[in-house]
């Protein structure tokens, strides 16, 4: 229990209003940076570090830890307001949150997702508190063929979920992992599928695929309806906070499977995006009210965010104290702990008790912080959704068109936004689901890479994914979520039949 | 409040600009927009820490009227970067940090590249390449890791590194070709990734760089065996119980005759101005004049060297010569 | 229109089988080549489309998903959208984003001029603002910012 008394020291290193009102701006400037999508966290990070040269390191990493807790809890807001995911980790906000807001409940959608944000981020919080040196100590025990056992999880946990007729899931998927696989491949450094393009060398990037599919693609969608083009009257007052509020306790299984899911993913480090997907696919099969997810049900943003957050936070742990980022903006922010002459790594904890502490510390404020800079936004970005279309739509297609330029600096990327706007078109009309599609494109070369690592080190036996207990019950886990649907079929045809 | 930042930057980049005016070193040439610092790689890697840290002590010195901004161009093995360097010819607001793929990745991929196609600036320091294993492993010297790699079967020792057919598999190659033996190789796609990677025991050996392995060295998880270099390295101070970088012994002290250090150096497109070369220089002779600087090349225990000119184009010359052949041992040279 | 969509899907899957060729797609002594994933992958988006669009075929649903007066309005957005993507790298993103929103609320919206001008040059300009000199991101400039020197 010592981390306590180091905590309580941490928040007096804090508790400055310099501080503080870093924090705040840190909030504010991450919220914008996650509303707009290209601009992630890892760049507004990255640019505003030399910026932070002159403060003290303990200022210097609050401000831009608040900053990636503002991108993390930003990212929601385009997700459900316009479908557009402002980072990679809210497409399965998405899901559910766009409906909400379609049905007029922008609010609570907003509400629930900022909500959940916060728990997953406070849980994760907790968890580095009190175990980060056991926790560092599991995150060494995945190699390759560990990690592959989470992807392929991650990734059994969501399919077969949907209404689409299985052979147009199946046809989606793979086209995703046919796109994942263009560029450079990682374990032979061969260039694949490039067909002599320079522009493909660097392969399909997720954001631009998930920016034209999801985010142009509604608004060709909208514009086919030919119905909104009054803005949406939404139902916004301040009141719908606590409405929410009230309502959010019944999902305390959702929200705690949830956490315990990003932690894990955070920690491996897997990554927030996995982690929201797992999450929410696992929600759906075990909610009773399953049937109704994707068509606004508020436990389909519960989930996804809570883990999201969850996995935000506790991958800043494997960054401090193994010096492995568990995302881009950690990987940021480990350089600029570098700079600062602060080496990240097992001794972090030992050598430099006031920053670690007050980092942490910073964690718990910032959050709270943020949560209320969020929350008091609320009827604000919700009023958003009544301006009218006419207005909109083209400012959004400029936003997505900066967006995907500025993730490779790449005027072919916006092209293929393009072409992705009008596939995620198509693809909806013709009842193929985007969400595979996506989620093939995340894991795919991932766990390509994983896999061929994994059978490198095992010189090609396919038993090194059942040579420890950790890798064989995730892989059995994985299974198992796999055949589920097959499984409980099974098992209720039994049933029925022994009452018979 | 970041627009106050942002007015504050801009007054102390006026000052600095009046006070450089007086000096005699007054130059002729100034870059007229924002400097674009390409990185051929990814974020968080070697190349790209050190393009940030000079992005951040410029700004922090207000070593450079305009702003500098880090872009990260890490598609086909850092072949986008560099293609891009040499699609813009005479933009002098262009600048790129190499490392050892502007040698290997046009030789492994066939992406039509090569540093002829660029302005050459300065070489800013060469980074080294350590072999290192776990601390809990019974490898006291490269003798004692030799021995039991000869008495192994083939391909059971497992070394992990960055990347595929690049600095790390060519040194690889080049202690198999040493030892007579058959190791296998593991691409990991960082190299702060690769140094876990051993901690966790899940390869046996791994010959990161310095900085990457640094932090688990001092926490006593890995053990350096001996130093890719000619020479010892530079840094007397303790890192890890007695031992200090300079503590390392050369490999080739050891038996293990391989030498390796990669460039990390700075190169512009082609078809730039004379002045606007020599400003960068001179650019990258106050940056290494800064303290942070010297703290950088401390704790990566870089080797210092500095080029530019002539001089600097020869050494490429000579490294591209000495990496065809490498690859082309190793059997990397792509087919198509 | 079904149809047309699962046949440019096995164009796909046809273009990953044929690019994996290239690469090798065979199982070797230390795991699968480069091509051996994207190989398969590529048979199956095949096969699978093969059935999607019998499926469609058999089906019926020749008739198109939606009525022409629909797709007019969506080729009311793709078409301004393609000029846009077609202009950046000439005209730079300002001058396109401009032009986009002022022809999309003026065509389609019908909104006075006063308002239409406010927003297609005031939303450049607040990008530029937070783009380039907050953040610091260089976006595509065309020969007007040039002229101004930015």
């Amino acid at each position: 229990m010592e981390g306590i008394g180091d905590l309580m020291t941490g928040f007096a290193v804090v508790l400055s209003w310099q501080n503080l009102l870093y924090m705040l701006i840190g909030i504010v400037l991450g919220v914008i940076i996650g509303v707009l999508p290209g601009l992630g966290g890892a760049n507004g990070v990255a640019i505003l570090l030399p910026l932070t040269f002159t403060m003290s390191p303990t200022s210097a990493i609050i401000l831009l830890s608040c900053i990636y807790w503002g991108a993390l809890f930003g990212g929601a807001i385009t997700s459900i307001l316009f479908n557009i995911p402002g980072e990679p980790w809210s497409v399965a906000t998405t899901f559910d949150g766009y409906p909400m807001a379609q049905n007029g409940k922008a609010g609570e959608a907003l509400t629930a997702a900022f909500t959940s944000s916060f728990v997953g981020a406070l849980f994760a919080v907790i968890v580095i508190t009190l175990a980060a040196p056991l926790v560092a100590s599991f995150a060494l025990q995945f190699g390759p063929a560990e990690k592959f056992s989470v992807f392929f999880l991650a990734f059994c946990s969501f399919v077969g979920m949907g209404k689409e007729p299985p052979t147009k899931t199946i046809a989606a998927m793979m086209l995703g992992f046919a796109l994942a696989a263009v560029g450079t491949d990682t374990v032979t450094g061969q260039l694949r599928l490039t067909f002599g393009s320079t522009e493909l060398l660097g392969g399909f990037d997720f954001l631009i695929a998930v920016i034209g599919l999801f985010g142009i693609g509604e608004i060709l969608l909208t514009m086919e309806e030919g119905l909104s083009f009054k803005g949406k009257a939404a139902g916004i007052s301040p009141a719908v906070v606590w409405q929410t509020w009230k309502e959010l306790p019944r999902y305390w299984m959702t929200s705690l499977r949830s956490c315990l899911i990003g932690c894990w993913m955070g920690i491996t480090p897997a990554g927030a995006t996995p982690a929201s997907f797992m999450s929410y696919g696992i929600a759906k099969r075990a909610s009773r009210k399953g049937d109704q997810f994707g068509k606004g049900e508020v436990e389909g943003v519960v989930a996804p965010e809570t883990a999201a957050h969850a996995a935000g936070t506790s991958a800043l742990l494997p960054m401090l104290s193994l010096g492995v980022p568990g995302s881009p903006t950690a990987a940021v922010l480990l350089g600029g702990l570098l700079i600062w002459g602060l080496q990240p790594g097992p001794l972090l904890f030992v050598e430099q008790k006031d920053f670690v502490w007050g980092l942490i510390a910073s964690m718990y404020l910032g959050n709270i912080v943020g949560l209320i800079v969020v929350l008091t936004m609320v009827p604000f970005f919700a009023a958003i959704l009544r301006v009218p279309f006419a207005i909109i739509a083209p400012i959004i297609l400029v936003v997505c068109a900066i967006g995907a330029y500025t993730v490779h600096n790449s005027t072919f990327d916006v092209v293929m936004m393009l072409v992705f706007g009008v596939a995620g078109y198509l693809f909806k009309k013709c009842n193929y689901p985007l969400a595979p599609l996506v989620l093939a494109i995340v894991l795919g070369d991932k766990a390509e890479e994983a896999f061929r690592q994994s059978l490198l080190i095992s010189q090609g036996g396919l038993g090194v994914f059942f040579s420890n207990g950790l890798v064989g019950s995730i892989m059995v886990l994985g299974l198992v979520a796999l055949f589920w649907p097959v499984l409980s079929n099974f098992y209720s045809r039994l049933l029925t039949s022994r009452r018979a | 409040m970041i627009q106050t930042l942002g007015l504050r930057t801009a007054a102390v980049a006026l000052v600095a600009a009046v006070a450089s005016f007086g000096s005699p070193s007054a130059m002729a040439w100034e870059p007229t927009r924002t400097v674009e610092f390409i990185v051929p790689a990814g974020t968080g890697g070697g190349a790209d820490q050190m393009a940030r840290t000079i992005q951040g002590i410029i700004t922090k010195h207000s070593l450079m009227k305009q702003s500098m901004v880090v872009v990260n161009k890490a598609g086909g093995a850092g072949g986008e970067g560099f293609l891009d360097i040499k699609n813009s010819k005479g933009n002098p607001n262009k600048l790129i940090i190499t490392l050892s793929n502007l040698f290997t990745t046009p030789l492994a991929t066939g992406i039509p590249f090569s540093w002829k196609d660029m302005t050459p600036v300065a070489m800013l320091a060469l980074d080294e390449f350590v072999l290192w294993v776990n601390a809990d492993s019974p490898y006291k010297t490269v003798g004692d890791f030799v021995k039991a790699m000869k008495a192994a079967p083939p391909g059971q020792f497992k070394m992990g590194g960055t990347g595929s057919k690049q600095e790390d598999q060519i040194i690889t190659v080049a202690i198999e070709k040493a030892t007579g033996t058959k190791m296998t190789y593991i691409p990991y796609k960082g190299g702060g990734e690769v140094a876990v990677q051993l901690v966790g025991k899940h390869v046996d050996a791994t010959v990161n760089n310095p900085i990457e392995a640094v932090a688990q060295w001092r926490a006593g998880k890995l053990r350096p065996l001996c130093v890719f270099d000619s020479k010892l390295l530079a840094g007397k101070d303790k890192i890890a119980g007695e031992m200090s970088w300079s503590d390392i012994p050369t490999c080739k002290s050891q038996g293990l005759d391989i030498e390796y250090l990669m460039l990390r150096g700075v190169f512009m497109p082609p078809g730039v101005p004379k002045d606007a070369v020599e400003y960068y220089v001179e650019l990258f002779k106050k940056v290494r004049a800064t303290p942070e600087w010297a703290q950088l090349m401390a704790d990566g225990a870089f080797n210092q060297s500095f080029m530019s000119g002539a001089d600097y184009a020869k050494w490429v010359e000579g490294e591209e010569k000495r990496h065809r052949d490498l690859m082309k041992e190793a059997g990397f040279l792509a087919t198509n | 229109m079904e149809v047309g969509v699962a046949a440019f899907m096995a164009l796909l899957g046809v273009v990953t089988v044929i690019g994996s060729l290239r690469v090798g797609i065979g199982w070797g002594a230390e795991g699968p080549k480069s091509g051996f994933f994207p190989f398969w992958v590529g048979l199956i988006v095949v096969a699978a489309s093969l059935y999607n669009m019998a499926q469609a075929y058999t089906k019926g649903s020749r008739k198109l998903f939606a009525s022409w007066s629909q797709i007019g309005q969506v080729l009311k957005v793709v078409a301004p959208l393609t000029i846009y993507v077609a202009a950046i790298p000439w005209f730079g993103i300002y001058l396109a984003s401009a032009l986009l929103i002022a022809g999309f609320m003026r065509w389609i919206g019908r909104y006075g001029w006063p308002l239409v001008l406010a927003i297609s040059i005031g939303l450049p300009i607040v990008t530029y603002l937070t783009f380039e000199i907050w953040f610091l991101v260089p976006l595509p400039k065309g020969p007007i910012e040039e002229l101004l020197g930015l």
